[in-house]
């Protein structure tokens, strides 16, 4: 397969950056997209320019490393992760435009790479339960509802790729909050600190600067761990609960 | 309202300073003009039962509740709540765009929806054209009683609320009939999104058979409510109603 | 009396010390002293771990603040030490090459979690658990450390539960169990296929909690790339900053090492892209030793490779097998056929021929290498793929072989099936484009473990005073191969409950001297990585990293993967003593080094796998024995099954370094045991 690239070049975070456009022969249908990548940046080392900086790691769309927005599609056109698109997805000759999450609470580091490092602290802020190491009684004896368990390991799959914000045209990461407090508050072991954690992780995500959900549901369409939209409803309830409870 | 990454955890939330705390003040006050509007329709169809009943409907408004309340009683306290709904709506609205805008400063050079309604992408420009349509609808039945057919703007006309609506959608003012027309599909469209909207923002979609019953909800007042409004004008400019 | 059974008085034991009488890597190595764990523990096997924590120091609660701790990795072992190091109230810094800690390759463990919590009442107990994780190690584990990992796996369950790790549970609400790994009870907790996922977000969920609390300190994108070693004793590190490139020095009370296995000095693996051995290495050249490095566990179901693009390989559970039977054709001219279309009578269902009573359970290294030979008959399916052979012709063969799912469906219809593996099918599918409810799936071994790692006494200090080694990183708990889901068991089980239990004996002499930026040692270390970092910027050679740590792959796999063997070894050891040369002269590395440079990263990992690749093979040269992961062509039985010998070889391989140029120092630590007792194991 011969492509042609549209691929967003940036320095450093203080670079203006632009779409660069560069020719690949050569594609197999059994590559990974990133794999796709990697050719590109073999061909770019031996014409001396600078590699493409994209983020990866476990490569089997789990670890949530990777990321980009592949002709205007989070992950591109399939439901899973960059890593996990093979280029039988693609045709020969088409066009593929490649951009980076694009939020202004994930500042670009180079190229393809953003800084999600706001979702860390998303988490830092409440989400998780405390318990200290050793303090933990035995693990069966609070037993957890089989539903309420598959609802909670459901939710849990989140991999905080952040293709929610990417997708989302308010740059909302209402459905990564919502993952994490549906799964922390269907659990038995989540309820004492179930209206703090929605507060405190709400407002960290409020602080971070990511917009308010319009319930439009582009984030969950482009999910690749399929987490739906429930998750959010979910939060605004547990948020109006806090109101009263909390 | 920060729109950079930071690296400060925020303590002491508060959840009624929070993005979700603007957007129950949203659903709420939506929720107040979902039913403001689905009476408006329904006092609209009056019109079908000739002048008489139409008049009386409209002056049976303002004696509403006397002699609890004072002439035209009623009609300001809801007036009162309807501004109060508009400004928490439309303030929330702007806030909320606001943030959105920030956080993306540089668009995508292509970006697909792939989800989204026609409905939910338009909500915000819909909103201000809907805005633009309640000014005018005023203008025109409320505060200065326009006349925009035949007769100019003479008592008999602007103070006979009849009158002045069949006056407005004659074959002659096409014009106002396509008007309203849009405006009532702009109408449709913001409520077959807010409608669900609401719903899923108050917390009541938490399984995949509530969100299909909340977008029902959503086809269901759209089409009643605008279908509603809409016969009125089409059936004046159709002479059916004179 | 035998060498090395004088700390265990009062105990019998089962066991001789070994001794070596072939010697394979004559000329590569060098003797050293044997080596005895000074930690070890004494007493009946059951009471050693508790005593130990009774007799090991404290340090009080109000001194702990001044203690700084570094824990490079943030895996299971790194992140749960930290949160619970953070916890107790140390000052603790973290550091993780990604983009945030709860990225690491953890992450990506499917199967499950052992624990010997017996909730089937199937006869399970912290002894079996202990059992089996020794024989399954093929007795090259210390069997304290076992134990101990036993003893502990049940509170790991415990902790996980409470920090809301979403387990399996049952139609009651308590927690489900499966058996795994070919072992007789039901022992293994799972969270669907993502078991990994969830516990390594159990444990990052905890450390962020400390982080917020101010405890932990977390440094991502950065990357270790040398200890720095003040007056005999581990006192921080120096690690690049990824975004700026700036070389930072970070000091420390201790410095614990939990950064993983090394899989990926095989270029194909089913590591991350990130994975590499540099931290552990740059530890070993200052003078931690590298124990067991040869032992590596090649898992026998992955997706096999499609071609020379390949950069990562994907592993399929295991469970599979319990449904898949796996078979090749019978006849060569077959292999292009669609698989469907070859009668029954034409296939050869290899694993049952072969082992009868156990057929497609048995163990990992059995059916990776029954699969390899099957394709080096010329038997195997799937795209034909180039392999250089020893002569330096090139060969194509079909890596690859069927796992049949179609008998399974057959007898429990498609529904049970998709139930029980759904998303490992269409993982499957997306990756090869081919649906696995129709075509039977192909499959083919792959690097997966490390059992090999830095040398560890009891406490887990390595040979490096002060410098601490978790997880898949250190060498200690699972001998020559790993039992299934019990990578998460031993990542954990240090994270949690050894580490944080062991590294109090040796802070409660803190808090050290301070250290200053300017001292000569970490101006030393520092200068060191810097003039690393330079000559790499300035080779500009013509080799990209990346081709240069493919064919350091294709060497390894070769000749130091499934099946190994003297003469063959020894050809790795020259291409790779080449592939160095070759490297330092020729690698091409643009772009600048104080920015974000993704080659400059590889460069400096590569460069630390190709000296790694060599000890390797020197380390499986010296074993001329097959044990566990380990198979030496030389010493199988006439059946051709793996044969150990327990009279030559049943001792911990510790190497020390013998500097740039010198040959690497062998120490032996002789294996007793007194608690079980030596079987050759037979899957026949």
């Amino acid at each position: 397969m011969k492509l042609t690239l549209k691929i967003w070049r940036q320095a450093n975070a203080s670079d203006k950056g632009a779409l660069k456009t560069y020719e690949l022969d050569g594609v197999s249908q059994d590559m990974s997209f990133l794999e796709m990548l990697d050719l590109l940046n073999e061909q770019l080392l031996h014409n001396d320019e600078e590699p493409v900086a994209f983020d990866s790691d476990c490569r089997e769309g789990i670890c949530g490393m990777c990321s980009l927005m592949i002709n205007g599609e989070a992950h591109g056109p399939e439901v899973t992760t960059t890593c996990q698109l093979h280029m039988r997805s693609f045709k020969d000759g088409d066009t593929i435009t490649i951009e980076p999450w694009r939020a202004a609470s994930f500042p670009i580091v180079k190229d393809l790479i953003v800084d999600r490092s706001a979702f860390d602290r998303i988490i830092q802020n409440g989400g998780y339960i405390s318990a200290n190491t050793g303090s933990a009684p035995e693990a069966n004896s609070v037993p957890a509802p089989r539903d309420k368990a598959m609802r909670a390991f459901n939710t849990a799959t989140c991999i905080g790729c952040g293709a929610c914000v990417a997708a989302c045209p308010n740059g909302s990461a209402s459905l990564f909050l919502g993952a994490k407090i549906t799964h922390l508050g269907e659990l038995p072991q989540g309820q004492p600190e179930r209206y703090s954690r929605v507060q405190s992780m709400l407002a960290q995500h409020d602080h971070e600067g990511f917009g308010g959900c319009t319930n439009i549901g582009e984030c969950a369409s482009a999910c690749p761990k399929e987490i739906p939209l429930d998750v959010i409803s979910q939060l605004n309830k547990d948020l109006r609960n806090s109101m009263i409870l909390g | 309202m920060r729109a950079v990454a930071t690296t400060t955890l925020i303590k002491g939330a508060r959840s009624t300073r929070s993005t979700i705390a603007l957007k129950l003040l949203m659903a709420a006050s939506g929720i107040v003009f979902i039913l403001f509007v689905l009476a408006h329709m329904y006092g609209n169809l009056k019109a079908f039962s000739g002048e008489m009943a139409y008049n009386e409907y409209a002056e049976h408004l303002r004696t509403f509740g006397e002699p609890m309340l004072p002439y035209g009683g009623l009609l300001w306290i809801l007036r009162i709540v309807l501004l109060g709904s508009l400004v928490a709506h439309v303030g929330s609205a702007v806030a909320l765009s606001i943030r959105a805008h920030a956080q993306r400063p540089v668009k995508y050079a292509v970006k697909k929806n792939k989800a989204s309604s026609l409905s939910s992408r338009t909500m915000r420009w819909g909103g201000v054209a809907l805005l633009l349509f309640v000014v005018w609808h005023l203008l025109q039945f409320t505060i200065v009683k326009v006349n925009v057919g035949e007769g100019g703007q003479t008592p008999q006309i602007t103070e006979n609320p009849y009158q002045l609506l069949i006056n407005a959608f004659q074959p002659e003012q096409w014009w106002m009939v396509l008007i309203y027309l849009a405006s009532m599909l702009a109408l449709a469209f913001h409520l077959h999104h807010g409608t669900f909207s609401a719903i899923q923002t108050l917390g009541f979609t938490n399984t995949a058979e509530s969100r299909a019953r909340a977008r029902v909800a959503g086809w269901v007042v759209a089409i009643v409510v605008a279908g509603g409004f809409s016969l009125v004008p089409l059936f004046t400019v159709f002479g059916v109603i004179s | 009396m035998a060498a090395g059974t004088h700390y265990l008085p009062g105990l019998t034991p089962t066991n001789e010390a070994s001794v070596q009488k072939s010697d394979d890597a004559a000329g590569y190595y060098v003797l050293g002293d044997k080596l005895v764990d000074p930690k070890a523990p004494t007493g009946p096997i059951a009471e050693r771990w508790t005593t130990r924590k009774f007799e090991n120091r404290l340090v009080n609660p109000a001194n702990r603040r001044k203690l700084d701790v570094i824990i490079v990795g943030t895996g299971l072992a790194g992140g749960a030490a930290a949160a619970t190091l953070g916890e107790a109230g140390y000052n603790v810094k973290t550091f993780c090459y990604q983009d945030s800690p709860r990225r690491a390759h953890s992450i990506a463990a499917q199967g499950g979690i052992n624990a010997s919590k017996n909730y089937k009442s199937d006869g399970d107990s912290d002894y079996r658990l202990f059992y089996d994780t020794v024989k399954g190690g093929d007795y090259r584990s210390r069997e304290s450390n076992v134990y101990r990992l036993a003893e502990v796996s049940t509170n790991i369950i415990d902790q996980c539960v409470a920090q809301g790790v979403p387990f399996a549970r049952d139609y009651g609400g308590l927690l489900d169990n499966r058996s795994f790994g070919g072992v007789q009870v039901s022992r293994t907790f799972y969270a669907r296929g993502q078991t990994g996922q969830q516990l390594l977000l159990g444990a990052y969920q905890a450390m962020e909690r400390q982080v917020a609390a101010g405890t932990v300190e977390e440094f991502t994108r950065h990357e270790m790339l040398d200890v720095i070693i003040v007056d005999d004793r581990a006192r921080g590190i120096v690690a690049r900053n990824m975004v700026t490139g700036e070389i930072e020095t970070h000091l420390a009370d201790a410095v614990v090492l939990a950064t993983g296995g090394y899989g990926n000095v095989f270029y194909l693996s089913t590591n991350a892209m990130g994975s590499n051995v540099m931290a552990a290495w740059r530890a070993h050249r200052k003078g931690a030793y590298m124990a067991n490095p040869c032992y590596t566990q090649i898992h026998p179901t992955c997706i096999p490779v499609t071609g020379a693009h390949q950069s990562k390989l994907t592993l399929m559970s295991e469970s599979l097998r319990n449904d898949g039977r796996i078979w090749v054709p019978k006849n060569a001219e077959d292999c292009t056929k669609d698989p469907r279309d070859i009668p029954e009578e034409d296939r050869d269902y290899f694993l049952e021929r072969i082992y009868p009573a156990f057929g497609n359970l048995v163990p990992r290294d059995i059916a990776s290498r029954a699969a390899k030979y099957m394709c080096d008959e010329g038997r195997g399916v799937g795209p034909e793929v180039e392999e250089t052979q020893p002569d330096g012709s090139v060969k194509k063969f079909r890596r690859g072989v069927y796992l049949d799912l179609g008998a399974a469906i057959e007898r429990l219809g498609k529904d049970k099936i998709e139930e029980k593996y759904d998303n490992l099918l269409d993982m499957y599918e997306r990756i090869t484009g081919e649906n696995p409810y129709e075509v039977p799936m192909r499959i083919y071994p792959a690097v997966h473990y490390v059992m090999g790692g830095l040398w560890v006494d009891y406490e887990l200090q390595t040979s490096i005073t002060g410098l601490f080694c978790t997880g898949e990183a250190n060498f200690s708990d699972h001998g020559a191969n790993r039992l299934g889901a019990s990578a998460l068991m031993q990542g954990l089980a240090d994270g949690y409950f050894v580490l944080p239990n062991t590294i109090t004996d040796y802070l409660a002499d803190g808090p050290f001297d301070k250290v200053d930026e300017s001292h000569p040692a970490v101006v030393e270390a520092l200068d060191g990585v810097k003039s690393r970092v330079e000559k790499l910027m300035s080779i500009n050679g013509e080799r990209s990293v990346e081709s240069i740590h493919k064919e350091l792959g294709q060497i390894m796999w070769e000749y130091c993967g499934m099946d190994r063997n003297a003469e063959g070894l020894k050809t790795a050891i020259g291409l790779i003593r080449e592939l160095k040369k070759e490297f330092w002269t020729n690698v091409k590395v643009l772009g600048s080094a104080d920015s974000l440079n993704q080659d400059l990263e590889k460069a400096n990992r590569v460069a630390d796998f190709i000296e790694l690749g060599e000890l390797m093979c020197i380390d499986a040269l010296n074993r001329r024995e097959s044990c566990g992961g380990h198979f030496r062509s030389e010493s199988q039985t006439e059946e051709g099954e793996a044969l150990r010998h327990d009279d030559e070889f049943a001792y911990v391989a510790a190497w020390e370094f013998g500097g740039e140029d010198g040959a690497p120092i062998l120490h032996k630590e002789d294996l007793i045991y007194t608690a079980i007792e030596m079987k050759q194991r037979s899957y026949k």
